[in-house]
């Protein structure tokens, strides 16, 4: 048989939501410092930056002849990992080339546009290629075709100084994509 | 509760009144507090349907794997050190030095592996049965993200020793992360813990492996048990067995498949100990179990780079889609894995149709095949110079060298002749394909030097620097000395054993001396034989080669009346004591009498000043330390200074002397190690 409530029922009721909706909020505020504490520093790494892109002292003149024929150089620079400073270390490499009785030089960053391994010179077929997955790049960088890879080799500016001083703007890049976008 | 286990309930044993002896009475009381006998029965009494069978025990045996990377990997976690310059130095420490550390690595590395073997019967066998069916689809989902959470268990573990295998293999992989639509670079940056990897990338990989996938891991194991238990197991049908208990039948089978896993990765643990035991070598157990590369550094290339056995194709995937470009890349990482993950989830709906089972199975194998086939590939490509005779192919390897692969040349060569380039062509992408197998092996055989290497540094007695084993490995001339002297010295300078195969045709290619072995008796014997110093192994190809000194070792040296045998040898001996590389037992007095011989006037001392035989400076290299380290690194530092040849220096470049303005070619650490190299003059373990 239906019969209306009485009041001292739906108070009741009323309680019972209240009592239900405060257990919720409560709770759940609770755990809302924690969690967000943890979100907020686990993306700390999204803060970073690199480096600022500058130029760097590389080798000289002397060390790269003009044979048309790339030279591997370590790039050397001070480097912060987190909390521990690193003086003068070698952060990465690159190729040098300068072309018969040029002067000026060509530098290529000799990490792999593909998915960033460190890209091999092959003197014997005359080119470059990675020993991931056998992305081919000519001597100068440029795709060889059908390549894994999206992009050619990625060059990096190159400044040589009257003293035959040669210096790279050390930059990394996007691996992956068509275009050469640089990584803040 | 459904029915059945109240008819189990009176199977259970009931205890005979009056027999308590302490230690059931001990049982009664904390059953009376826990219930736990209630708990134990609900565990083990599962009826099984059709009885047990060993096609059921794919899921126990998963489980139990992973009980095994937790308690190996908790003890792990015990002695491991998470940062960039202590992560490899403490799995160093692990598997070379602490008592059974190999054993227990071991054991997590290969029982990784059985895991994911594991993984591909289980799924296999709950495709088959159809065991994704109603009402098991939440199950079966629960299942696939089990094992994405595995798959990332073995990925991040992967990198945690920070050797150069794990570097290089993570690099590929978070690059590859970066790929993924709009949160791509976000992603990727959290994962590896900023924009360069170095200590938060060990630190937030270790997090992951050991921290939240496990913990995730467990909760959904639980649902995944408990609905497995809900639902109870899905028995192969037809039933025509009677029905047995969860305990004792399966149980048996179940822990005998444990055992027999168990059993595989000790066996291939200890396998290759058996080996060396049969051979009569010695067994080493550092080297047993779990490989510990070079530790990781992003200056030094890594050819060898490979991921491990299981994601090997994945990773010849990506060069299926060679010339696609940047879609390719995209498609091989992202998509297609992403449409095959899609369609296991939708295994369950699909298998509600008869139809829809089959394909799933099909599916299933077809997947399987796949990855078999591009893990063939990939081992045939990486491997194939093992078994390819190369030397079927040395006339096209000659008209390569002679052509310079220069397409024109070739077609010329052939007379233009359409068919024969063809024919030459497909014979010369073998031969590459060979040969990038070879340097695949090169690389390979380099790293394990270069590990063998570390692990002997990392055990000397005066133990890891502080500031690393990196920092160890740069100092280290046998590691850095050929490296060096390849990049700055090679160009002129060989480096060749003169009994080497070979021998003759470095020689041919160098313009300056012969440096193997500088400063030993070998090598200055050679240089005052008459026949060898106009060489190409000293002067032969050099400005000097007609030099004064030439003609003092050809024409002076020849007179027997002043230059007995003996008097040679003493020079030899002099010498070689001056570089401090004497051979053992060489006489004092020899020693004396050739420095008397070299100082006099008469003699070396015409030219050379040695010791205070008071000859000026300039008319020929000072030779007081010939050889000696400190002599060896002022002639590279500045060749053209007075003590060495002044202004005679025949093209060699002043290493260590600035430009106005500049920095050095190399720095005096470079020098020290080029010297130490060349001298032979390095770290090696007592007993060697
Ligand atoms: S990383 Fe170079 S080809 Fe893939």
């Amino acid at each position: 048989m239906k019969r209306d409530k009485t009041s001292d029922e739906s108070a009741a009721d009323r309680r019972g939501f209240m009592t239900k909706f405060l257990a919720i909020v409560c709770g759940g505020l609770a755990t809302v410092p924690p969690v967000l504490a943890g979100v907020w520093m686990f993306l700390d790494p999204l803060r970073r930056r690199g480096a600022a892109a500058t130029f760097l002292p590389v080798t000289d003149l002397a060390s790269v002849p003009d044979d048309g024929i790339p030279r591997q150089f370590a790039v050397v620079a001070d480097r912060v990992d987190a909390w521990t400073g690193f003086a003068a270390e070698p952060i990465g490499a690159v190729y040098l080339r300068r072309e018969k009785g040029s002067d000026t030089v060509e530098a290529l960053s000799a990490t792999c546009p593909h998915a960033g391994c460190f890209v091999e010179m092959e003197s014997q077929e005359r080119c470059f290629r990675c020993p991931c997955h056998n992305s081919k790049f000519t001597l100068d960088g440029g795709m060889v075709a059908p390549s894994p890879s999206p992009r050619a080799m990625d060059g990096l500016e190159c400044q040589v100084a009257k003293n035959g001083e040669i210096a790279v703007k050390w930059q990394n890049f996007y691996t992956g994509i068509a275009e050469k976008v640089a990584r803040p | 509760m459904k029915p059945q286990h109240q008819h189990d309930h009176k199977q259970t044993p009931q205890r005979p009144v009056g027999s308590l002896g302490v230690l059931g009475q001990l049982a009664d009381f904390l059953d009376d507090r826990t219930g736990y006998r209630a708990v134990m029965h609900e565990a083990l009494y599962e009826r099984v349907p059709g009885g047990a069978r060993w096609r059921y025990v794919w899921g126990s045996s998963l489980v139990f794997a992973f009980m095994t990377q937790v308690i190996t990997g908790l003890v792990l976690w015990s002695s491991y050190s998470a940062s960039a310059q202590t992560a490899w130095e403490s799995v160093y420490y692990i598997q070379h030095e602490m008592t059974g550390g190999w054993l227990l690595r071991g054991i997590h590395h290969v029982m990784a592996q059985a895991m994911v073997v594991l993984l591909a019967l289980h799924l296999m066998q709950v495709v088959i049965d159809g065991a994704y069916r109603a009402p098991r689809e939440v199950n079966f989902w629960l299942g696939l993200v089990l094992m994405m959470l595995v798959l990332g268990m073995a990925l991040t573990g992967y990198l945690l020793p920070w050797d150069q295998k794990g570097y290089w293999a993570t690099r590929v992989a978070t690059n590859l992360a970066g790929l993924v639509p709009l949160v791509g670079p976000s992603l990727q940056q959290i994962v590896v813990g900023g924009p360069d990897y170095g200590h938060h990338t060990v630190t937030r990989f270790f997090a992951i492996h050991a921290g939240f996938l496990p913990v995730t891991l467990v909760l959904m194991l639980v649902v995944h048990l408990s609905l497995f238990r809900k639902h109870g197991l899905c028995a192969k049908q037809p039933i025509t067995r009677p029905d047995a208990m969860f305990w004792p039948d399966q149980v048996l089978k179940d822990a005998v498949a444990m055992l027999a896993v168990m059993a595989v990765v000790l066996g291939v643990i200890l396998m290759p100990a058996v080996r060396a035991m049969l051979e009569g070598r010695p067994i080493v157990p550092g080297e047993l179990g779990a490989e510990l590369g070079a530790p990781a550094d992003p200056s030094q290339p890594y050819a060898a780079a490979r991921p491990e056995w299981y994601f090997l194709f994945l990773f010849q995937f990506l060069k299926v889609f060679e010339g696609w470009g940047a879609s390719g890349e995209f498609f091989g990482a992202i998509v297609v894995p992403g449409l095959v993950m899609t369609a296991m989830f939708l295994m369950p709906i699909l298998g509600r149709w008869q139809l829809g089972h089959r394909f799933n199975v099909a599916f299933t194998f077809a997947l399987l095949a796949g990855i078999g086939l591009l893990t063939a590939m990939a081992t045939n490509e990486d491997y194939a110079a093992l078994w390819a005779d190369r030397s079927s192919f040395a006339d096209v390897e000659k008209l390569l060298e002679e052509t310079e692969n220069d397409k024109a040349k070739i077609a010329a060569h052939f007379g233009n002749d359409a068919a024969k380039i063809a024919a030459f062509e497909a014979r010369a992408k073998k031969l590459e394909r060979i040969r990038h197998s070879q340097s695949f092996l090169d690389a390979v055989a380099l790293a394990k030097a270069e590990a063998a290497r570390s692990i002997e540094l990392a055990g000397r007695p005066e133990r890891i620097p502080s500031a690393g084993m990196l920092e160890l490995i740069r100092n280290d001339a046998l590691s850095q000395g050929p490296k060096l002297f390849a990049q700055h010295c090679a160009s002129c300078h060989a480096h060749v054993d003169p009994a080497a195969p070979e021998a003759e045709a470095v020689l041919a290619k160098a313009s300056a001396a012969n440096l193997h072995g500088f400063g030993t008796a070998a090598w200055m014997r050679g240089l005052l034989d008459p026949k060898q110093v106009a060489g190409p192994a000293y002067f032969g190809n050099t400005a000097h080669k007609e030099d004064d000194m030439v003609n003092f070792v050809q024409n002076d040296l020849t007179d027997a009346e002043t230059w007995k045998p003996d008097d040679i040898e003493a020079v030899i001996a002099a010498m070689t004591a001056e570089a401090g590389l004497a051979a053992a037992g060489t006489a004092p007095a020899v020693i004396e009498k050739g420095r008397g011989l070299v100082a006099d006037g008469e003699r070396c001392g015409s030219c050379h000043t040695f010791r205070d035989n008071g000859v000026a400076a300039g008319s020929a290299p000072d030779i007081t330390g010939w050889g000696s380290r400190e002599w060896l690194v002022g002639i590279i530092v500045d060749p053209t200074h007075e003590r060495f040849y002044g202004d005679s220096n025949d093209r060699m470049p002043s290493f260590g002397k600035a430009a106005e303005g500049s920095a050095p070619i190399l720095t005096g650490r470079q020098i020290g190690l080029i010297a130490d190299w060349l001298r032979g003059d390095w770290y090696r373990p007592a007993g060697h």
